[in-house]
């Protein structure tokens, strides 16, 4: 047998039948669904008389359009969104399709909801109406987003008509640098490798450096590699990855667990499976990282400043130009000093329990800065509800933070958690897009302790260079 | 289903790079349960001012027909998964869009949607986009797989899915429903060999709900 990496055999364990040289019918064990990408394949799937193929197989959140208001009872103002929810419900209990609605206490962002409650299992194939759906390969589960047609097509069959990718191997090495996460790391790569660095490409990660990342820096990691355009990301699940599993999935046990074990021992890619495109890092040149511009790749370490358009390679004078205007930054300014006036910290990125360990070590015994407006909010409603048995929630707000409830809110802003024209935010989430916090907002991404930081200085600061404070 | 062989017309150059989704097809035009509706959202910000008027100096608003054509950066709809943005784009009366590369997720959804998508080298697009802002049009022959324009005839490729979905407007879901028997056997034998695999989202919500 010639030799596989784990992305093909993942593929090929899921491969009904090959439809021609690059394309294949491809199997989907779980299917994640939202409110706003879900409508109208259910709709198509109406129009068509047809029933859904395997709805066991699938499952769906309230996560985007939710507001986060520190209210009990939820209640969606806007009439629009309101209507997305009660029809996903509605559309849910026609499928028998199980579902977080609204005031479940598990409520949360799909991607955060998904691995907490066990679903994610190594070797499985999950998509969702949602590009960050390659978060997944942190447990060696092919993730990757779709569109509301293929939403449709996984309905109706439970397969996907899916374009076989290019093979990539991201090589990490070395200890990253003390103040230093995945976050950091996949934006230096981001950065390194260009916003379509990874176009076409399912990402493997390897090295000591991967090795060593807890279970949810990976998610971390795997969940920015569409940052770079990867279509998936991988990392061969190890014992830390099944041990992350198996905590979460009590029905595998018995001969299951036993089937399941052998099965995760062969998901890793053979030793001499060949890549189509290698890279390397090594961690030690790891900073912390803030983004300058309106794309994941115009990215600095935090001792470094903002491009000018003349020193920049031809081809990205045109993108630095642009994205100078919209940041209004001066050209060659040190990034470390921009005042921020709102600081967010949460998404599918950044909005589990370790993240928001990491923001309130650092606001331990400090506060906001005047003039900022900072909000937590959590990634589902376990986070919250752990986060606040380890009294994390009255750190947040003792510092001058807002403590709210779990959804997308300010990631993408799609629900009232949307900022002014000109506002300024150190954010922990995955685009920097012109216009994705707000119109005119501009976004700086960051770790969760550098946007920590960042709310306490009411600037762009070096989380490195804050005195030690123990808790 | 009706035939396109050829795409030609007006066409708006937007020399932009990786130019998302969200741009294409901003938040505040994703609350909709239909696909109504999206033609005001598409570029709404490079279209309109803060206030909401129209902005005079953007092409795509000029009076007349709108653009069947846009020539695009790299990485032309990176970012969201939304397919709002190719439904919006479509809406607008846009056919067809060319640029040197295409984000992942927007490129299954315009072939889902028949939105051609022609991939050609950054220094044709240049030249496309110069003759587009001339005020000529541009020509899209799916028969002769060539784009032409005042000053550019360049072949281009795509994947015989593409075009047969071009010009038949072929549907995945009636295709791959032909393969329902196979599917069903695929999925005994898949859940024969690894059973934690099946139902998962069934069987963690019925435990949830009883714990």
């Amino acid at each position: 047998m010639t030799s596989r990496t784990l992305y093909r055999k993942l593929v090929d364990d899921h491969t009904v039948t090959v439809l021609d040289e690059r394309h294949v019918l491809l199997f989907c064990d779980l299917h994640l669904m939202n409110e706003y990408t879900s409508p109208q394949a259910f709709a198509g799937l109406h129009a068509r008389g047809l029933p859904v193929a395997m709805p066991g197989q699938n499952m769906a959140v309230v996560s985007h359009i939710i507001p986060t208001h520190p209210t009990r009872i939820r209640v969606i103002a806007d009439t629009d969104s309101a209507l997305q929810a009660s029809n996903l419900r509605r559309n849910c209990e026609r499928h028998a399709i199980a579902l977080f609605d609204t005031n479940d206490p598990l409520q949360g962002i799909e991607h955060v909801v998904a691995p907490e409650l066990g679903m994610i299992r190594p070797g499985m194939v999950v998509i969702c109406g949602d590009s960050h759906t390659t978060t997944y390969g942190a447990l060696g589960a092919l993730g990757f987003g779709i569109g509301t047609s293929e939403v449709e097509h996984v309905l109706a069959t439970q397969t996907l008509v899916y374009r076989r990718a290019q093979d990539m191997r991201i090589r990490v090495d070395g200890a990253l640098p003390p103040g230093t996460t995945a976050k950091d790391l996949v934006l230096m790569i981001i950065g390194r490798i260009g916003a379509q660095g990874a176009r076409g490409f399912v990402v493997e990660f390897c090295g000591s450096t991967i090795d060593a990342l807890g279970v949810e820096a990976r998610f971390t990691l795997c969940n920015m590699a569409v940052e770079a355009g990867a279509r998936g990301a991988l990392v061969a699940p190890d014992a830390a990855a099944i041990e992350h599993v198996l905590a979460r999935a009590p029905d595998i046990a018995g001969d299951a667990l036993a089937d399941a074990l052998a099965h995760w021992a062969t998901l890793r890619s053979d030793d001499d499976a060949v890549f189509d495109v290698v890279h390397a890092f090594d961690a030690r040149d790891v900073a912390p990282q803030v983004t300058w511009g309106t794309s994941p790749d115009q990215v600095l370490p935090i001792d470094g400043r903002v491009p000018r358009t003349q020193d920049q390679p031809e081809a990205a004078r045109r993108s630095t130009e642009q994205a100078l205007r919209y940041v209004r930054l001066a050209p060659g300014a040190p990034i470390a000093g921009t005042p921020v006036q709102h600081v967010f910290i949460g998404s599918c990125t950044n909005g589990r329990i370790e993240d928001l360990r990491a923001a309130a070590q650092v606001l331990h015994g400090r506060h906001v800065a005047r003039g900022v407006r900072a909000m937590v909010v959590p990634g589902s409603g376990a986070v919250k509800a752990q986060a606040e048995r380890e009294g994390l929630d009255a750190v947040f707000r003792d510092a001058g933070f807002e403590w709210r409830q779990p959804g997308c809110s300010m990631c993408l802003a799609m629900n009232d958690d949307v900022l002014a024209e000109g506002v300024r935010c150190a954010s922990t989430t995955n685009r920097n897009f012109e216009g994705r916090q707000g119109r005119g907002a501009i976004t700086h991404l960051m770790s969760p302790a550098m946007a920590a930081a960042a709310a306490v200085a009411g600037a762009i600061v070096d989380v490195r260079t804050l005195e030690p404070r123990h808790a | 289903m009706h035939e396109r062989h050829r795409i030609e017309g007006r066409a708006v150059a937007l020399r932009i790079d990786n130019l998302d989704t969200d741009q294409i097809m901003p938040k505040q035009f994703l609350r909709g349960i239909d696909k109504s509706g999206l033609a005001r959202g598409l570029l709404h910000d490079l279209r309109f001012d803060a206030a909401g008027q129209p902005r005079p100096d953007c092409a795509l608003d000029k009076p007349g027909d709108p653009p069947r054509l846009l020539v695009g950066g790299a990485n032309f709809g990176c970012g969201s998964s939304r397919e709002h943005a190719v439904w919006g784009l479509l809406q607008f009366g846009v056919q067809a869009v060319i640029a040197p590369s295409y984000g992942e997720i927007f490129h299954s959804n315009a072939m889902q949607n028949r939105l051609l998508l022609v991939t050609l080298p950054t220094d044709v697009v240049e030249r496309l986009m110069a003759d587009a802002d001339a005020g000529g049009d541009l020509r899209i022959d799916l028969a002769r797989m060539r784009v032409t324009s005042a000053n550019v005839d360049a072949p281009f490729e795509l994947s015989p899915r593409y075009r047969l979905k071009m010009l038949s407007g072929q549907d995945d879901v009636d295709l791959t429903r032909l393969e329902q028997a196979r599917i069903a056997a695929f999925a005994k034998a898949h859940h024969a060999r690894h059973p934690w695999m099946k139902d998962v989202a069934a069987s963690t919500r019925a435990r949830l709900d009883r714990s």
